[in-house]
């Protein structure tokens, strides 16, 4: 783990970097390349009694237990249906590993440093400090989010407090 | 090609550390747990120098060496034994079981080397 | 070159660690009227080895205690010293405080009283000097102690021209009291100086003369747990010696030796002293030799006797591998066994005769996968005696406390389990063998009035039975007393009846807070204990009973699954979700009638279970579920127990029973209210293991 600290992604100057970006809703947004571990459909999670909505439960991916969250209904963002083609990105995180359900995977995608725009101060269900910056690419917005922070933040409940 | 050393000690921190430094030093080394774990990989295959600990189960170091000794193969292959016990009566049975020489526990890395490279280069 | 010695400080502490544990296990084993040599040179080795490995990994403070220690040792065994019961029990206490000192360097911490470092080394010193004071007189007339203010300096000096070493001693006798101890030769000379001279004086005061290469020095004033400094030599004319000539020579404290002949011829003449003072690196060695052993007294140098072949602790052949490595691969071969079950039961449903050699594979890919799965957990399993080692020392010291006479038996020693369970099972055990030993054995006078021998007997038996390990702590005492234990339960407010089957009453024991002794003593505590052992072992997955017999005798039986990676469970199904129990925890599955099901107070529910009412839970509520039935005379009330406190689950079907293999949920989440952990089922799903303790606790508020 050699970024810990949510800022540390953003302070990069002129290096490009690489983002996953997915859909939820009608809404792109980006995570760092380097976090994700696979992408996988979404089956048989074993339900977590008294556990927030969005935290669909955990699931076997290959002898190791990982929970699953579903951002789309964490963000109030798209439908939370599920089917086989629902997507689901495994990420490794602050030395766990996590999965989370997004609407859909879009590509990976190259910024430079001149394409990322500091995020503007606004009121959303995503507390802005998340996000590390919007990223602008052919008419594209991605919201760039510091899944790290995001995962491990309290607010999220995957984590012992 | 690599020069071969045996090290003959029941301590497994020993072991390591002299095995390690060697190692670092672009020895091979084979290590051995006491005396009849050494003298059986001594027999297995030749071997360029012997450091032996004194005091280890089943067979000492002064054993070992004699047995060493009277296989031709080591006739004249150096011998050191490690030892806290540096006393002539040490040494003197030591000389006789045919060692080429001793060094006193504790030593460092260092010394170790430096003891290594006199008689093997 | 420097090397990280830090690297090796594990594998030292570990190996110190067990010297300790063996010596321990070997004083106490020893035969005071008659020791046997291979023991007494086994303990003199533990010594020697923590010695040495501290020396030489620079825990100092080890060294010097294990040197003093060593030299009595050695004493001891050579039969210059005899044994005597005493020093059993300073060497027990050494070993108490090298294993102080070992935990300091270990894991940080205050460090060792000094004072009670230096009374032990003092009372092993004296031991030491004491009986070996005929044999000291005899010793080389050597001495390093300082002389009326002096500082007395041991010299050699090799090949020095004549003319320049009269020149030196002419110098060095103004400075003070010269005696010449050693002339080989014509230019080697050895000596002896008593002088208010600083040793860096003194050095300057050589080197106008001769060149410091060709001179050693040292002096009577050595930390005796700074040995001699590197110090090595050769044996010239012995194979192997490097040819070149000893003068030139660079280092300190190197050289070579000269005939073998000569050796032999000089080492009769003078024995064991001055030999080979010629040769530089001599001095040095034997000053650090005769300074650690004692500052200021003369030494017995130690002729090293080849020791006799060792008597256990084979190391054999065998590798030190980090206990991740292991658990990584017990890990993987979980993770084969779920492939295997899930292959299983894919193929289970194909066509026999058309897929005869498909089946076949499965069959055998099962066979194979149930052998790696147990020769995988056998690395981990470890020989009881790891535990049972400890408790010659805690039985000798507690009855002496007591002034009880206790033997203790070990039957089963070699009976292995799982290195996690090792560990947890000590302290329980340790508190049962107290128990034993405090309430359980009478004292003599008491045993002899009831016709016994007044030598109480403690038995600690290991046994394999099925997939358990099964651990008794038996003991020849008094017995518990049925009147007693159920007048204190009803002191205490724990419910109980006359009606009571001697068993129930003995598990009362166990229930928080009780105590049998009338009076409370330092040895078991304050009672809280039997609980906490309960408590603790169904921790690990095990059971414990209780078996008595007023004057007969007292057995505690531990039962504990093989390992902490796989747990026996009874898999429930509550709507679509699949659940364990743990079966440990299960008393019984039944289908009450519904008019055992009353209400509390309209919300609570229990059910009545022949005559004893119990809090009813039901699963679907506790984990928000959709169950398939609500009413418990439709379903299943799973009884268990945990604490003491009984309570009853309701689901909707059992399932089956499994051997599973334990996941943590916490790895990659958090912990869940009610939850232990999780499994992998045959079909790959996940399962969640119910939390007993947590639940029963939740059942009662």
């Amino acid at each position: 783990m050699s970024e810990t600290s949510p800022s540390s992604n953003s302070a990069d100057n002129d290096a490009t970097r690489e983002f996953l970006t997915f859909t939820l809703g009608t809404e792109e947004y980006g995570i760092d390349i380097l976090k994700v571990q696979e992408i996988r459909g979404y089956d048989a999670v074993t339900h977590i009694a008294n556990t927030p909505e969005f935290i669909k439960g955990v699931i076997n991916l290959r002898g190791v237990i990982v929970p699953i969250v579903d951002l789309r209904i964490k963000f109030n963002l798209g439908t939370a249906g599920y089917n086989p083609f629902t997507v689901v990105i495994i990420l490794n995180v602050a030395g766990r590993v996590i999965g989370i359900v997004v609407d859909g995977v879009s590509d990976v995608t190259i910024l430079d440093s001149a394409q990322i725009k500091p995020p503007p101060e606004l009121a959303s269900t995503l507390d802005t400090h998340f996000i590390q910056g919007l990223g602008t690419k052919d008419d594209r917005m991605i919201i760039l989010i510091d899944i790290e922070a995001l995962l491990t933040s309290p607010a999220m409940e995957l984590i012992d407090a | 090609m690599a020069k071969t050393i045996l090290a003959v000690d029941d301590s497994a921190s020993i072991r390591q550390m002299v095995a390690f430094t060697l190692k670092g030093a672009g020895y091979e080394v084979v290590e051995a747990v006491d005396g009849e774990d050494g003298l059986n990989k001594a027999k297995s295959k030749p071997f360029n120098l012997v450091l032996t600990d004194q005091n280890m189960p089943k067979m000492d170091g002064i054993t070992l060496i004699k047995s060493l000794r009277a296989i031709p193969q080591y006739k004249s292959t150096p011998i050191l034994v490690l030892t806290t016990e540096a006393g002539d009566a040490m040494k003197s049975q030591g000389k006789a079981a045919g060692a080429t020489g001793w060094l006193v526990k504790p030593f460092d890395p260092q010394k170790l080397m430096d003891v290594v490279k006199k008689v093997i280069g | 070159m420097t090397v990280d010695m830090s690297q090796f400080y594990e594998v030292f502490f570990e190996e110190a660690a067990e010297h300790l544990a063996s010596m321990e296990s070997l004083l106490l084993k020893l035969d005071i009227n008659a020791p046997d040599a291979d023991e007494l040179n086994a303990i003199f080795r533990a010594a020697h080895s923590i010695k040495g490995g501290s020396g030489t990994f620079g825990f100092t403070d080890m060294t010097g205690v294990t040197h003093i220690l060593e030299n009595l040792l050695d004493k001891i065994r050579k039969g210059e010293i005899a044994l005597r019961q005493e020093m059993i029990d300073v060497f027990l206490e050494t070993g108490d405080v090298l294993k102080a000192q070992l935990d300091v360097h270990r894991s940080g911490g205050a460090s060792v009283d000094e004072a009670t470092v230096a009374s032990v080394c003092d009372v092993l010193a004296k031991m030491t000097s004491e009986e070996s004071a005929p044999a000291a007189s005899s010793a080389p007339t050597r001495s390093t102690a300082p002389v009326g203010g002096k500082t007395r300096f041991h010299l050699a000096f090799k090949r020095v021209a004549k003319a320049k070493l009269e020149n030196l001693l002419r110098e060095l006798s103004e400075n003070g009291d010269l005696k010449v101890q050693e002339e080989s030769g014509n230019e080697n000379l050895s000596i002896m100086l008593d002088t208010t001279l600083s040793e860096t004086e003194l050095l300057e005061l050589i080197q106008f003369v001769v060149s410091l290469k060709q001179v050693v020095l040292a002096t009577g004033e050595i930390d005796p747990t700074e040995f001699a400094r590197e110090a090595f030599g050769f044996f010239a004319g012995n194979p192997g010696a490097p040819e070149a000539p000893l003068v030139a020579e660079e280092d300190d404290g190197f050289g070579l030796f000269i005939s073998p002949a000569e050796l032999k011829s000089q080492q009769e003449a003078d024995a064991g002293f001055g030999l080979f003072e010629d040769a530089p690196g001599m001095e040095q060695i034997k000053q650090g030799e005769a300074a650690a052993a004692a500052p200021s007294k003369p030494t017995v140098v130690a002729p090293a006797k080849p020791t006799a072949p060792a008597t256990a602790n084979a190391e054999g052949a065998s590798i030190r591998v980090s206990v991740e490595k292991v658990d990584q691969l017990i890990n993987l071969v979980g993770e084969l066994v779920i492939t295997q079950a899930m292959l299983a039961q894919t193929t289970a449903n194909v066509d026999p005769t058309l897929y005869e050699v498909l089946l076949n594979s499965v069959a055998q890919l099962e066979r194979n996968t149930r052998d790696l799965q147990e020769s995988v957990m056998s690395i981990r399993m470890m020989p009881i005696s790891f535990v049972f080692s400890r408790f010659p020392r805690v039985v000798r010291d507690v009855a002496t406390k007591l002034g009880k006479q206790v033997e203790l038996r070990t039957i089963g020693e070699g009976t292995e389990l799982d290195k996690g369970l090792i560990e947890k099972i000590a302290d329980p055990l340790t508190h049962l063998v107290r128990n034993s030993l405090d309430h359980g054995i009478e004292m003599p006078e008491t045993r002899i009035a009831a016709g016994k021998d007044p030598k109480g007997t403690l038995t600690l038996r290991a046994s394999h039975q099925g997939g358990n390990i099964v651990i008794e702590v038996s003991d020849d005492g008094g017995g518990l007393s049925r009147e007693r234990i159920i007048a204190k339960a009803k002191e205490k407010g724990i419910p109980v009846s006359d009606s009571m089957t001697d068993q129930e009453v003995w598990l009362l024991i166990f229930a928080p807070g009780f105590s049998t002794a009338e009076v409370v003593t330092d040895v078991s505590g304050r009672g809280v204990g039997m609980d906490v052992v309960k408590r603790n072992i169904e921790g690990m997955g095990g059971r414990v009973e209780l078996d008595s017999k007023t004057g007969v005798g007292t057995t505690v039986t531990i039962r504990l699954p093989l390992t902490l990676a796989i747990l026996d469970g009874m898999s429930v199904a509550v709507g679509d979700e699949i659940f364990i129990i743990p079966l440990n925890y299960i008393i019984e599955s039944l289908q009450p009638a519904e008019q055992d099901v009353k209400t509390v107070a309209s919300e609570g529910r229990v059910v009545n279970v022949r005559g004893e009412y119990l809090p009813l839970m039901a699963m679907h509520s506790l984990f928000n579920i959709k169950p398939k039935t609500r009413d418990p005379s439709k379903g299943i009330l799973v009884i268990i127990e945990s604490d003491g406190n009984k309570a009853a689950l309701l689901v909707d079907g059992l399932v089956g029973q499994h051997q599973v293999v334990i996941k943590s949920l916490e790895t990659n989440f958090r912990k869940v209210r009610g939850i232990s952990a999780a499994t992998i089922m045959g079909d790959g799903k996940v399962a969640l293991i119910l939390d007993m303790v947590a639940l029963v606790r939740m059942a009662r508020n």
